[in-house]
């Protein structure tokens, strides 16, 4: 037992108590205090409102080739796809990690053989699952891009290597762990692409 | 009493100003056989000192702003008086940093300086080490070029690997739903002020507790056992000031000639020190054809690519990226050696140290490299010997074990090494590959490489009941020369 100068017993259990309701409600304004400070990392209010929809003209995009646009801060890749490049998607099944488009990485209007809405134009946010760069365009088949005789065309990542078909699926076996997203959207008229959002005004 | 003598009486009743003096130089007794390895922890706080400088000077003409900082980066380089200087300064500066730091972990890992009772020493050593990646990382994103973007990208979607709450986690670091205008912003808040912070206190601690417990030195002798009967002085001890502190101005002048012909000729170092992509504004559209990080995190990030997606997810990779600093922290517990030198152990633990410096370095190079079949092989056979290392000390580093298989011991390695040039040669025979799988079907050379690892992998797991034990000579009680 401690004693104070003039030889009475100091109460340690009051002490004690004291000082542990002192530190937890100091604790308690502590992390108070953070909440505002970690908040202010979040996205703001003007952050939240740059994800309006894009309005694309497709219209000029030639059978075999691409077109990127921005949204949202990201590339958009539109391709018009051949018919020879269509043919190609339904008999690759056994090079993909997820041909059939289980992970939901599309709208459901999308969960198809081609990934899109019309069987030519595929819609897909170019960012690879993997880390988050941008695939290089390899949309030729066979040899031409440099991938080996029988690449059905597609993107391949500079960064860690992954690859994708011209329905933007994965290949199996390389970083990438899933599909790349195709974003929502739908059609105002033939050659008018509005992406952000589908017809249910998701 | 001369004016100087008073007025330093008068501070000292004030300020502890001669006893901390006498305490931390003049009378702080470092052992007396310090060599080469010991310039690098006063090297690294001189590149310490110059990094804070410079930045301060960088800080009055840069902008952190999406729009501005390429072109600011591009004003300092061409318009601002000496801006070219102080900038090459900073960016040399950076990479000799961690030159000077790796060597001075490397002295650490050779002569034991981890070792009881220096273990809080090396934690905050490697806390240091943690920040100075951060800072490093957090710095290259502001000049806001290609790598600076793709390279902030790549790391920071890492963090949106972490199950659950990873998507919402790299959000916030970013503040956008992108790297942009914020994280700029933030990345230079971070940069210039929060983690040069947390470096100079990171710093002092390491220094107290170095200056609490004493040197450690090649021989791996405690200088404190003996010391003389009257002073108290360590027998094997020298005061820091002069003796030290004239010897590290020699590696000071040294240091600083490497560092000028760098800054003066070469300061990009071959696009080591700086990339080539990085000379491109930063286009959110467009990623470089070939991304690899600066040459001080590449080991790190060979083993991230080197551990492929499971269950559909990247955080397994993620996860042994940073087992392989984490692993570090545990290193004063791991080695369960008698002696703490190099100079006393046994071939066992040197040819451990070897292959861990060869898979470091291995790994770093691998890391600059586009990821093909055959480095993705030789980067995962590399870090299973860097996680060997760690892993296993407790067992190599152990002199009175019986391993049980101890005749097997050459078998074993052989099999470990077969497999590696298996796996080598067979990732990179593409031909060959070609005809096994026609002939036996699509994924046999896949199977085949796949089994050689887990071969691989197995000898090393049963290594504690093979590998002969580390037989060491007994440490000298005083310093030799």
């Amino acid at each position: 037992m401690n004693h104070e100068g003039d030889g009475r017993p100091v109460d340690t259990s009051k002490r004690k108590f004291l000082i542990a309701a002192t530190s937890a409600v100091g604790g308690v304004a502590a992390a108070g205090v953070a909440v505002p400070l970690v908040m202010s990392m979040m996205p703001s209010e003007r952050a939240k409102a740059a994800g309006a929809p894009v309005e694309v003209d497709i219209g000029k995009i030639e059978p075999g080739a691409m077109l990127t646009v921005e949204w949202r801060g990201k590339p958009v890749w539109i391709v018009n796809r051949t018919k020879e490049m269509l043919d190609k998607l339904a008999t690759i099944d056994g090079l993909l990690a997820d041909p059939k488009s289980e992970q939901p990485q599309q709208p459901e209007y999308c969960k198809n053989v081609h990934r899109s809405i019309k069987p030519e134009y595929l819609v897909a946010v170019g960012i690879c699952t993997h880390l988050g760069c941008s695939p290089t365009e390899k949309l030729k088949l066979g040899g031409e891009s440099g991938l080996g005789d029988d690449w059905p065309g597609g993107f391949f990542c500079p960064c860690h290597g992954s690859k994708f078909d011209l329905a933007a699926r994965v290949f199996s076996g390389v970083p990438a762990p899933i599909n790349m997203l195709v974003p929502p959207h739908q059609y105002l008229s033939d050659a008018k692409l509005l992406i952000g959002v589908d017809a249910k005004g998701a | 009493m001369s004016a100087l003598q008073k007025l330093m009486g008068w501070v000292d009743d004030r300020f502890p100003l001669t006893s901390t003096y006498k305490a931390h130089l003049s009378e702080y007794y470092a052992p007396k056989n310090f060599n080469f390895w010991y310039f690098f922890g006063s090297l690294a706080l001189l590149v310490l000192v110059l990094q804070i400088v410079t930045g301060i000077f960088l800080t009055m003409n840069y902008k952190p702003d999406a729009e501005l900082a390429f072109a600011s980066v591009e004003y300092i380089m061409r318009d601002v008086e000496w801006g070219w200087l102080i900038r090459y300064m900073h960016s040399t500066g950076a990479s000799m940093f961690f030159v000077v730091v790796y060597l001075h972990m490397f002295r650490g890992l050779m002569y034991g300086s981890y070792r009881k009772p220096r273990e809080l020493i090396w934690i905050f050593g490697v806390c240091i080490y943690l920040a100075l990646m951060a800072e490093a990382f957090l710095g290259y994103l502001l000049p806001w070029g290609q790598m600076s973007y793709w390279g902030a990208q790549v790391i920071v979607n890492l963090f949106a690997a972490v199950p659950f709450i990873g998507e919402d986690l790299s959000i916030w670091i970013r503040g956008d739903y992108v790297i942009g205008d914020a994280t700029l912003n933030r990345f230079f808040a971070f940069h210039v002020i929060a983690l040069p912070l947390v470096l100079l206190g990171l710093v002092v601690v390491h220094l107290v507790a170095l200056h609490e417990v004493g040197s450690n030195n090649p021989d791996g002798v405690e200088i404190k056992k003996h010391k003389d009967p009257v002073t108290h002085i360590p027998l094997d001890g020298i005061p820091f000031h002069p003796y030290y502190t004239v010897k590290d101005i020699v590696g000071v002048i040294v240091f600083l000639m490497v560092f000028s012909a760098i800054m003066f000729f070469a300061p990009e170092m071959g696009g080591y020190f700086l990339e080539a992509a990085n000379f491109v504004p930063a286009d959110p559209l467009k990623t470089p054809e070939h991304i690899a990080p600066l040459w001080y995190f590449t080991p790190f990030y060979a083993i991230l690519r080197a551990v492929p997606p499971l269950f559909g997810s990247q955080f397994p990779g993620v996860i042994a990226m940073g087992m392989s600093i984490v692993l570090m922290f545990f290193l004063p517990w791991l080695d369960r050696s008698k002696v703490k030198s190099i100079r006393y152990r046994g071939s066992v633990y040197k040819w451990f140290l070897t292959v861990f410096v060869v898979a470091f370095v291995g790994l770093g190079y691998l890391g600059l490299l586009p990821a093909t079949p055959m480095f993705t092989w030789i980067a995962r056979i590399l870090s299973v010997a860097y996680f060997a290392f760690f892993i296993i000390m407790p067992w190599f580093t152990n002199g009175d074990r019986k391993p049980r298989l101890a005749a097997f011991q050459k078998i074993f390695l052989t099999i470990i090494a077969l497999s590696a040039i298996g796996i080598v040669w067979l990732s990179g025979a593409e031909e060959i590959a070609k005809n096994l799988n026609d002939k036996f079907g699509a994924e046999t050379s896949n199977s085949l490489l796949n089994a050689m690892f887990t071969v691989f992998v197995l000898c090393f797991v049963l290594m504690p009941m093979y590998l002969a034990s580390d037989k060491t000579k007994p440490e000298p009680e005083r310093v030799t020369g």
